[in-house]
């Protein structure tokens, strides 16, 4: 980032016009009216329809493939096998807030020595139909040796379990292991003493919790089309949630120079996360280079659920210990996650996150990361965090129980501040957590009397927040409106945003800017759309490339009107005199400047090519009231209310949507969604119906409060406000359900048969 | 098996085609009639993103065969706006930001209007039940059941 612009200015400090307005949304008129193509809606003429083969295996060696009889299929174009992807070095490169190996990404694109989960990629077709698609697939002859498989992350740890890579040694383990085994890493946060921390407590809880893989269940399946010349170059268009990271990872699996492949990004119709890395695309692209058609795949939902990346399900053993009077004096954490049939779970951020909350002079934090037969996993908001900081705060809630402190008193008096020294590393700088609370309490939620098998329960949850490499273009076309383009794939308003900020540095009507997300031949690298980074840092240079265009539309009126640059000051959209002594001049108006541009020096334009830094971490509370009942398990959410600190809202109501949307995947998370499997390491529930996301019916409405404490890193003092919402109300949900029922869940989903359960051994 | 010829009308304009016996009617209205509004995700009725109404009946239409818009009177999200006047379903969700990524949007969108011609007046539970069908991963439904209550305040008082 350029450390010369100027930042620092709060929400306070100048009457905003379109910063913190609910303006309208760019794309919104296209999205009502079925007009925005998302990944599936586009087509090429001469395309072929690609489908993949999955392995009904959860463990297997792979003999042989025999492609012929399909290859013979009338309609049948190509097929493509592991013989068409050279294999990869091992070689760890960033994906999101992950990191990636090319030696496994192209094994998890399509199977080699051995299938490693239920779904996993075996072989793939391209034909002139859908339905000649499907039949060659049954002609594919795969022969396979099945091999014992192991599902839970505990199992998997266990010596003697199924080997899945017999070359994965544990790394962070001293001595290093002579032997093979599915923990592919341990790691270690470490802060003061931990041993003396819990010498001076006088509780202490330990408790351990186990919550199931969950999908991010974007509404829209991964699809993409992709279209190799014969001169060598590519063009894809897919659903992702970052065109730069799809380019990096293809032409590595494919087989190219970055600059042949130009990558579009389709409106992208829900992420989460599991956008982020590749999966249907490099065998789009293969099948492509064989053909030279266009080939479209797109993934059916089965597929979805069985090979896209779903989150970890974890195993967190938490031991806290307290004083009387309610402070926390040690805290101690050991997580297992698993990864999937390929190491990179997100244990670390896990562990990183687990007690950041809180001011804690004493911290352990020890994090497994584990495989096991199952598809490799993805991101899924927060990464890692909603896991360690539900156990988390559910052994929080259930101290403050114990020394009858009221749980969110017990949070404020523990709760990390500007200057609290973290166990990962950083001292926090200004944090609105404390204020956070502060709403908590003052809300009118707090204060509403609950009945009968009713409970209310109480979460909180940080997340870092990330910046990251990011370019922006403004162009200011002859007519005097404007057209920005950024390279960060709007998944939730943030084209909205972006025009907000560039309007409000321009002083100009924010419809006189035309937001474009461009493809990968337009812009430098943009990182992914994640980690809350895109009002942030492409926040951040957007007004770098609007305060750059302004600088050089006042060197333009400067030269017209002669006088120096520092004479010429932009205010209300318009070149002005510094004062009477740069001289008399009318007022030049960004219209004007543009119509004249050929004869100042041409056409003008801002840019920003950044990596930005200082992200503001956030923090927020989440507040529910539930209603079990008690003869069916049955868990009815009756209030929910989102408290978040967002630094500054960029547009209201997105931020207010990223907080609801949040509190209903924890709703999910907490009591229906699990990926379960049958006793041959099958996924059963790889449907909507089965796999049952919250509806609207389950849900009353979600309501939100705004806390605004300004990252000093940004402008306007902008957080990122994607990831936390769906930290705090894994742990809200448990707390209620204790709370209604007078017992204490360690498992998720709080299914209405865990429910029962639960209630039934607590009245033996 | 051999395609079988079709007539049907959809959105008002009458279409003609030759149709796969096992091609589903949201296949036909995505691959045949170019109109790619209505949204495939899942393909078994259970998150209403091809949601359509057909001769007055709010359906899936991946669970409706091609070879049975024979006849049929079809509406789509295509239809919705007059011309550049939106339906006020759709300006409701404009100002209520009542979509984020905007895949499921056609499909509320559709399934909401079939609901205010049947009830104008819904209570909130009786539009969270409707919608029911519609699954929505970005919002957590509160803006889409308030846009909905507030059009059907809007088209009761037009």
């Amino acid at each position: 980032m350029d450390n010369s612009m100027d930042v620092g200015y709060s929400a306070d400090d100048k009457e905003l016009k379109f910063v913190g307005k609910r303006t309208n949304r760019p794309d919104g008129v296209d999205k009502v009216t079925g007009r925005a193509r998302f990944g599936a809606d586009a087509r090429l003429p001469g395309m072929l329809y690609g489908k993949i083969l999955r392995s009904p295996h959860a463990h297997a060696r792979i003999i042989s493939i025999d492609t012929s009889k399909a290859e013979a299929l009338s309609g049948v174009k190509a097929v493509v096998t592991r013989d068409d992807f050279e294999d990869r070095d091992s070689e760890f490169v960033p994906a999101g807030e992950m990191m990636v190996n090319y030696r496994d990404m192209v094994r998890n694109i399509m199977a080699r020595e051995k299938v490693l989960y239920d779904g996993h990629a075996v072989a793939a077709v391209a034909a002139t139909s859908v339905t000649i698609a499907k039949q060659a697939l049954k002609l594919i002859d795969v022969q396979y040796e099945v091999l014992p498989h192991v599902i839970d992350v505990v199992e998997a740890m266990a010596p003697g379990a199924p080997l899945l890579h017999d070359d994965l040694f544990t790394d962070g383990v001293e001595p290093k292991p002579t032997k093979p085994s599915n923990v592919a890493k341990r790691l270690e946060f470490n802060m003061g003493d931990i041993a003396s921390g819990f010498a001076e407590a006088d509780e202490i809880l330990e408790k351990t919790f186990d919550t199931k893989p969950v999908h991010q269940g974007y509404i829209e399946p991964h699809s993409c089309l992709a279209s190799f010349s014969e001169n060598g170059s590519a063009e894809l268009w897919c659903s992702t949630q970052g065109q730069y990271l799809v380019r990096a990872h293809c032409s590595k699996l494919v087989g190219m120079e970055i600059s042949k492949l130009r990558v579009t990004p389709s409106e992208i119709g829900g992420g989460f996360g599991g956008k982020t890395v590749v999966f249907i695309e490099p065998i789009a692209l293969a099948l492509s280079k064989k053909t030279y058609r266009p080939i479209k795949i797109t993934m059916t939902r089965d597929e979805v659920f069985r090979s896209s990346g779903p989150t970890s399900g974890g195993n967190v053993r938490v031991k806290v210990g307290i004083t009387k009077d309610g402070k926390i004096m040690a805290c101690e954490a050991e997580l297992k996650y698993q990864a999937g049939a390929f190491q990179g779970s997100s244990v670390q951020p896990g562990c990183m996150c687990a007690f950041a909350p809180y001011d804690v002079a004493n911290v352990n934090v020890i994090g497994w990361d584990v495989l096991s037969n199952r598809p490799k996993v993805a991101a899924y908001r927060a990464p890692g965090a909603p896991i360690s900081e539900y156990a988390v705060e559910c052994v929080i809630d259930e101290l403050a129980e114990r020394i009858g402190m009221d749980p969110v008193d017990f949070r404020l008096k523990n709760a990390a501040k500007e200057g609290t020294q973290t166990a990962y590393g950083p001292k926090f700088g200004p944090v609105g957590f404390v204020e956070v609370l502060e709403a908590t309490k003052a809300l009118d939620h707090y204060k509403i009397p609950l009945g009968p098998n009713q409970g209310r329960g109480i979460g909180s949850g940080f997340w870092f927040n990330i910046g990251g490499e990011t370019c922006v273009n403004l162009n200011v076309n002859e007519d005097g409106t404007l057209t920005l383009i950024t390279g960060s794939p709007d998944i939730g308003g943030s084209r909205a945003s972006m025009c907000n900020m560039a309007a409000e540095e321009l002083g100009i009507d924010v419809g006189l800017i035309n937001p474009i997300i461009a493809d990968t031949s337009v812009l430098g690298f943009n990182f992914l759309s994640a980690g809350s980074r895109t009002t942030f840092a492409c926040g951040l240079a957007t007004i770098e490339a609007a305060r750059n265009a302004i600088e050089n539309m006042r060197k333009r009126v400067a030269q017209l009107w002669d006088i120096p640059l520092d004479a010429v000051v932009w205010e209300d959209g318009a070149a002005r005199p510094a004062s009477s002594n740069a001289g008399e001049f009318e007022p030049m108006t960004l219209p004007e400047i543009a119509k004249i541009a050929p004869k100042t020096g041409g056409p003008i334009a801002g840019h920003a090519e950044i990596n930005a830094q200082g992200a503001g971490p956030g923090f927020g509370t989440h507040m529910v009231d539930v209603e079990v009942d008690k003869e069916t398990g049955h868990v009815k959410v009756l209030r929910y209310t989102v408290i978040q600190d967002a630094g500054k809202a960029i547009h209201p109501s997105f931020v207010e949507g990223q907080y609801q949307g949040g509190a209903v995947q924890c709703i999910g998370w907490a009591l229906n969604e699990e990926y379960v499997y049958g006793e041959d390491g099958r996924l059963q529930n790889s449907g909507f119906l089965d796999y049952r996301i919250p509806l609207a019916s389950d849900l009353p409405m979600i309501d939100t409060k705004i806390v605004e404490v300004p990252n000093p890193n940004h402008p306007y003092g902008v957080r990122g406000v994607g990831e936390t919402p769906i930290i705090p109300g894994l742990a809200a949900m448990s707390n209620a359900i204790s709370n209604a029922l007078g017992l204490r869940m360690s498992e998720l989903p709080m299914s209405p048969p865990k429910v029962l359960k639960a209630i039934k051994e607590a009245s033996v | 098996m051999a395609k079988q010829h079709v007539t049907t009308t959809v959105n008002n304009d009458e279409f003609e085609f030759l149709c796969e016996p096992k091609a589903s009617m949201l296949d036909v209205l995505r691959d045949e009639l170019n109109l790619t509004g209505s949204k495939e995700g899942c393909a078994t009725g259970d998150c209403g993103a091809c949601s359509v109404v057909m001769d007055g009946r709010l359906v899936c239409s991946c669970l409706v065969l091609g070879v049975e818009m024979e006849g049929k009177s079809i509406e789509t999200i295509e239809g919705m706006a007059d011309g550049e006047k939106l339906h006020p379903l759709q300006q409701q969700f404009l100002d209520h930001a009542a979509l984020q990524c905007g895949i499921c949007t056609p499909g509320v969108l559709v399934a909401a209007k079939a609901l205010l011609e049947k009830n104008p007046d819904p209570t909130e539970t009786e539009v969270r039940y409707w919608l029911a069908g519609n699954l929505c991963r970005c919002t957590g439904y509160d803006k889409i059941i308030r846009a909905v209550m507030d059009a059907a305040k809007e088209m009761r008082a037009a």
